[in-house]
């Protein structure tokens, strides 16, 4: 048997022509015919002699989707490992992600939203192998077994590889609810399977955004207003052009946007030579002269107002309960704006024709494309066409579409291919900013220690007030006030207050978003209410965590990892500690146990941190730990160091020198655990993050005396008292 | 015109002199392995070998390269020695990528350690793996490097 030939365009169009009136994706069968050499089993699957290959529609950002969900095919489809292969799939409706209702990563989704869906697509798939054999071979479907890629008839020794079926099985009935394999016949789930993706990039093979080469492709440099909400006043090109006539061999053309100016060239090197040359006046509108000292007071101004704008939460009574109680605990904590700094700066290729507009683009976000890109180029719905690369980290940044959108408009400007990258200043001077944030946390304890009431209150900016408008009610952004009240300690009465804080500079989703930034406030009055009572910190959160046998087996893991209460080998001249915070979010619970050694005259090294994670299900345990590891890293870099300032309305960092990543050096050694559980999937790559700051600033506490209730502590004296 | 050795090739280019030798491999030779980050020197993603040594390819302009032999990540895997064999297997083992973007960098700046040292110690390794990694494997660099060091 012959298989059909099937192009890219083919597959999309079939799987989004058959997915009519289908409301899950995932099970379709009947295949448009077209170019190529694969069957389209249906919208996730494609099936060739010797390979199965998996069309995953979360991006790639690092986070393992490109393993993970592959493995939720195979386990139910039954064919060997090795013969997987992965594409991304292209954009289209069919590939929204269930929890997000559109083509997007984030929120630690991918693996929740799709655990049920590509089980069922492979479970679908592999039982229409079945009934295709049934068919051609007259025999009871019960008489056959598929397993590792081929359906036996032992009865009559008779085999075919699913290569062989899948075009027969292609033209079968599509089952509606196909059986899934029980758990404890599960060979793929829950293994830690090497990562697909990872050959490729060791060999320096991984296509990302800025690798994309076309023909007669152009690159750009930008240079943004750099005032926010400003815009181009007037371009003086007259030292490109010395003699006042053509630009110099190699620069295309110099391309105005409403906030930026573009130059594209033969190379990029030659386009940002000659943005350097350009003279250009902003108009830099009403946020010229804001500075961190401005929005400082903002903040406190919002904290300190008589009438907040919103109570997200009001849970018993809260005031009597505070009025009773035998001692109060209170803080403000202090947080900074942060940038992403993805490695790969913002960048995206784009070829627009009067009736196309393709783009190749690292993004966490195809459908928001589609939504904008018609509408600016004047174009149809069905003339955008979003092809994903790998995407060299994301962590919420690229959820915004503002490069991809500037690309569009350079292609369409200049009539050819252009690859637009921004040089680092640029990316870390336009960025949408996690929100800076002061709280004023308070509790309350009883005589025995035990919580009776919590008060909080935040000011900060809005994220959702820009990205989704309609989600804020009565001034209330729930993802500024996440994981506060929702957490498993005893919280009979609870008062959760938030202020938008206005600051003009533009913020964003940022790895957990809501949650560090609270963790951070929680986790240090935890720890500042047990040491008020001369308590052991672990043991007092285990005192408040009864009821949560989760969150307890979660906690008592890492202080066992951690020897918690083995003391820690001295050191000379130096002080050690250990602190320990505990989070749950996105549907798992983290417990991390930082330990420190604080030098007589004020330096800090990060001796080991334990991170446990429960997720519930766990798809790869090994890419779980290997997110939580990352989470660790990327929250101790942001508490050390991460603080975006700005000046006369301009961001003063620029450049890793100004806005430093841990590095190796840095680094602590890491002990991870994910723990065991046959629980519903968590979310994973963020859930590790919240408790990282205050675990650290609780060992800080522990080993010098010294409480931190500001970040970064880059520049803080944390010398033993 | 500069002539300079790439992976084994020589090549002569005409470009302006003050082109950092990054963007002479990514846009004029079609070599995309090695990566763009700062621009700057500080993140090591533009990792390459200059005669031998590590260098930054975005801080060294091509008028500097004349004679000079530079080997890219691709030349590394294209003729792979019993270093770049280790270290490659090593990453692969000890599952290190995540985004993967920092990664053929730190594979450069890994087999120019080991060849100059075979069995570092873990301060030797802190001192020249300087790279940056944004998704926080620098915990499995250091296993990496270490299992790559006991199999060559």
């Amino acid at each position: 048997m012959s298989p059909i030939n099937l192009s890219r365009r083919g597959v999309l169009k079939g799987a989004g022509v058959l997915m009519l009136g289908v409301h899950l994706p995932g099970v379709v069968a009947h295949s448009a015919a077209a170019g190529g050499n694969s069957i389209v089993i249906n919208a996730w699957l494609k099936i060739s002699t010797d390979t199965t290959t998996v069309l995953v529609a979360s991006s790639e950002l690092g986070q393992g989707v490109f393993t993970a969900l592959p493995m939720l095919v195979a386990e139910e489809l039954g064919v060997d490992w090795k013969n997987i292969r992965v594409e991304m799939a292209p954009y289209d409706p069919v590939y929204a992600n269930p929890l997000l209702g559109a083509m997007r990563t984030g929120g630690s989704t991918s693996v929740r939203a799709f655990f049920l869906p590509l089980r069922r697509a492979g479970a679908a798939a592999r039982l229409m192998m079945l009934v295709g054999a049934s068919r051609i071979w007259r025999v009871p479907i019960e008489q056959l077994v598929a397993e590792d890629g081929i359906v036996t008839h032992a009865a009559s020794d008779r085999r075919a590889s699913y290569g062989a079926l899948a075009q027969l099985a292609s033209r079968q009935k599509v089952p509606a609810d196909p059986p899934l394999r029980e758990r404890n016949r599960w060979t793929v789930i829950g293994k830690s399977l090497p990562r697909l993706d990872i050959p490729a990039k060791v060999k320096g093979d991984a296509v990302f955004g800025i690798d994309i080469r076309l023909p007669g492709q152009t690159y750009a440099a930008i240079r943004h207003c750099p005032v926010f909400g400003g815009s181009l006043s007037k371009l003086d090109e007259s030292a490109l052009k010395p003699r006042g006539g053509a630009y110099p061999t190699g620069i295309i053309a110099v391309v105005s946007l409403k906030d930026a100016v573009a130059v594209v060239a033969d190379s990029w090197w030659q386009a940002r030579s000659a943005l350097g040359k350009l003279v250009i006046t902003w108009k830099e509108g009403v946020n010229a002269n804001i500075t961190s000292n401005s929005f400082d007071s903002v903040l406190g101004r919002d904290l300190d107002s008589k009438d907040p704008k919103a109570i997200a939460v009001n849970r018993g009574d809260v005031d009597l309960a505070l009025k009773g109680a035998y001692k109060i605990v209170e803080s403000v904590y202090r947080q900074p704006f942060l940038a992403h700094a993805t490695l790969e700066p913002m960048n995206c290729t784009a070829n627009v024709t009067p009736n196309s507009c393709e783009l190749w683009v690292p993004t966490q976000d195809q459908s928001a494309y589609c939504k904008i890109l018609p509408d600016l180029l004047g174009l149809g719905p069905d003339q955008i066409k979003i092809n994903t690369s790998f995407v060299g980290g994301s962590f919420g940044r690229r959820l915004e579409s503002d490069f991809g959108v500037e690309a569009a408009l350079l292609s369409k400007a200049v009539g050819r291919p252009v690859q637009l990258i921004w040089s680092r200043e640029e990316d870390m001077r336009h960025d949408f900013y996690r929100p800076a944030s002061l709280t004023r946390a308070m509790v309350g304890l009883d005589s025995s220690g035990y919580p009776v009431g919590w008060i909080y209150r935040i000011a900060a900016p809005s994220v959702l007030a820009r990205v989704s408008p309609d989600s804020v009610r009565g001034g209330l952004d729930a993802g500024a006030v996440a994981g506060i009240s929702d957490q498993p300690y005893g919280f009979s009465a609870v008062r959760v207050e938030y202020v938008r804080s206005q600051t003009g500079i533009p913020v964003g989703f940022w790895r957990s978003n809501g949650h560090a930034p609270n963790a951070f406030a929680m986790e240090s009055l935890i720890d500042e209410a047990a040491f008020a009572l001369s308590r052991d910190p672990c043991r007092f959160r285990r005192a408040l965590l009864t009821k949560s046998p989760r969150a307890l087996a979660v906690l008592n893991k890492a202080a066992e990892l951690a020897g918690w209460d083995e003391p820690l080998a001295e050191v000379l001249e130096a002080r050690r500690g250990r602190g320990i915070a505990f989070h749950e979010a996105f549907g798992s619970a983290v417990a991390e146990v930082v330990e420190v050694t604080v030098f007589a005259d004020g330096r800090l090294k990060l001796d080991r941190v334990v991170g446990v994670i429960d997720c519930g299900t766990t798809v790869n345990p090994d890419i779980v730990a290997a997110q939580l590891e990352g989470a660790i890293l990327f929250g101790l870099s942001a508490a050390l160091t991460g603080r975006i300032t700005v000046d006369n309305g301009r961001v003063v960092q620029g450049n890793f020198n100004d806005y430093p990543l841990l590095t190796l050096a840095e680094a602590p050694r890491l002990v991870v655990h994910v723990m065991a559980s046959d629980g519903p999937p968590g979310g994973v790559s963020e859930a590790g993050v919240p408790p990282i700051a205050p675990a650290l600033t609780n060992a800080i506490f522990t080993a010098t005396g010294r409480r931190l209730r500001a970040l970064p502590i880059a520049g803080q004296d944390i010398r033993s008292l | 015109m500069v002539e300079l050795s790439v992976n084994d090739r020589t090549v002569k280019v005409d470009v302006a002199p003050d082109t950092p030798l990054l963007w002479l491999l990514r846009d004029h030779l079609g070599l995309t392995g090695t990566k763009f980050g700062c621009g700057s020197g500080l993140c090591g993603a533009c990792s390459v070998l200059i005669n031998g040594a590590v260098a930054r390819a975005c801080s060294v302009p091509c008028s500097t390269l004349d004679g000079a032999k530079v080997t890219t990540i691709e030349g590394l895997i294209a003729a792979p020695d019993s270093v770049v064999t280790g270290v490659t297997e090593a990453w692969i083992a000890e599952q290190v990528p995540q985004c993967g973007y920092c990664t053929p960098g730190m594979v450069v700046s890994a087999v120019a350690l080991l060849r100059k040292m075979p069995h570092p110690a873990e301060p030797a390794i802190a001192e020249a793996m300087t790279n940056l990694c944004r998704c926080g494997t620098y915990d499995r660099v250091r296993k990496a490097i270490s299992r790559a060091a006991v199999s060559s």
